[in-house]
């Protein structure tokens, strides 16, 4: 059973004053990133919503923002979801970690800290979550720029040259060119590489 | 390839009246291709989904068994054949490698599905490697998604046949200075470095799919997004 947002909104609102949010399409929107904290812990204690179940964890980009979705289920009462959005701007994106209240968010939380970049403060063990360490850049992001996987560069080529496997000429060329510009091999949207 | 090149010169009516009295007549290529095509120990390890036809393929209703195959050993060691059922993630690219590697010759690989083989619908994802070819020589390739276990079961006879057209003499396992160990590719900052191996793997001239079907690939930078606040609700 969905509950009504602007029902939800009018309780945060009585029983913690100062939380600013907005309704839209039946999900609440935390103005404040460092209010999540106060409002998720309302939610999960209060006696007539007891939501006690944290169902997904996950981050949209809007180009303008990032977003943060929690959906809350109560699985004592059999309702839900509240939907809660929480935004952060693009540039170094903090929002309180939920690993406090919820233990399930913590690799909710690190998957989108791993593909969005959004640090979680107070995650106990942010660490990347699908990809490995040295990975660079946050690849669900709309600005992430994917390497074109056909066209070799210089450090393919080095590789090659310590593991004693020829490479063909014109490919040896074109990666030394590419770092003489200083650019990438990227995959674009109309499939031409560059920069 | 020559599928056919070690049929004897004994013809095979002359063989079966022999046979009736008793003499069984071979060679030494065909018992020993008749041995290791019969006694094919794959790799117990699946990546996806196709794993899930592949184990079909291990059980009662196709049974792969029938074909020698049913030994799947836990250990490359022991391994025969190294069927890649499943996406290889760039993640797990290196792990395969080093599997292959680890088994002793002579070894055959079967890239089971459309995303072993190229990387399937996943071809333009950050994190998936277009195909195992890239890095392994590949012996039967077997497209589907997934293929049913009765295409494994044919990828299986036809590497069966690849295995009886090779010779003890002519098998390059046994030759000297051979290389068949394959570099394990490392985890990049944006990839696998190399992003191929150019021994095993080139890439083609013209992008296939966008010679056939006029489309371009779309993984570069997006810039729309929806305003949730103004659009109508769903």
């Amino acid at each position: 059973m969905p509950l009504l947002a602007e029902e939800v909104k009018s309780r945060i609102e009585t029983a913690e004053p100062g939380i600013a949010m907005k309704v839209f399409r039946n999900s609440i929107l935390l103005e404040k990133p460092e209010d999540l904290l106060r409002a998720a812990a309302f939610l999960k204690s209060a006696p007539d919503f007891r939501m006690d179940y944290l169902a997904s964890v996950t981050a949209v980009d809007y180009l303008k923002y990032l977003e943060s979705v929690y959906h809350l289920y109560s699985i004592e009462k059999k309702t839900g979801p509240v939907v809660l959005r929480v935004r952060v701007p693009r540039k170094d994106p903090r929002i309180p970690s939920l690993v406090g209240l919820y233990r399930g968010a913590e690799l909710q939380e690190r998957e989108n800290y791993d593909l969005f970049g959004i640090v979680y403060e107070g995650h106990p063990d942010l660490r990347r979550l699908f990809l490995w360490e040295t990975f660079e850049g946050h690849p669900l992001r709309k600005d992430y720029v994917q390497e074109d996987s056909e066209v070799l560069e210089a450090a393919d080529i080095e590789w090659l040259d310590r593991h004693g496997i020829s490479s063909p000429k014109e490919v040896r060329q074109h990666a030394l060119e590419l770092r003489k510009q200083g650019k990438r091999a990227v995959a674009e949207k109309d499939g031409k590489e560059g920069a | 390839m020559n599928l056919t090149k070690n049929i004897s010169s004994v013809c095979d009516r002359l063989k079966g009246e022999l046979m009736k009295e008793g003499v069984f007549l071979t060679t030494l290529t065909q018992l020993y291709n008749w041995g290791r095509r019969s006694s094919v120990w794959p790799l117990q390890f699946g990546l996806a989904c196709c794993a899930i036809e592949m184990i079909a393929a291990a059980c009662a209703r196709f049974d792969i068994a029938r074909f020698g195959s049913e030994l799947f050993r836990a250990s490359p060691r022991q391994a025969d054949l190294m069927i890649i059922s499943g996406t290889v993630t760039k993640k797990m690219a290196p792990a395969v490698v080093r599997l292959y590697n680890q088994m002793p010759e002579p070894k055959y690989l079967i890239t089971m599905g459309a995303c072993a083989i190229a990387g399937g619908p996943f071809i333009d994802g950050y994190n998936v490697l277009r195909g195992i070819d890239r890095y392994l020589p590949v012996d039967v390739h077997l497209p589907g998604c997934p293929p049913r276990p009765e295409a494994l079961l044919y990828g299986l006879m036809e590497l069966q046949k690849k295995i009886d057209s090779q010779t003890i003499e002519g098998a390059e396992w046994y030759r000297k200075g051979l290389k068949r160990e394959f570099p394990v590719p490392e985890l990049g900052p944006y990839g696998l470095v190399p992003k191929y191996n150019p021994e095993v793997w080139q890439p083609r001239a013209q992008d296939s799919r966008k010679q056939k079907y006029g489309l371009p690939i779309l993984t570069g930078k997006k810039d729309k997004a929806p305003e949730l606040e103004t659009a109508p609700a769903a």
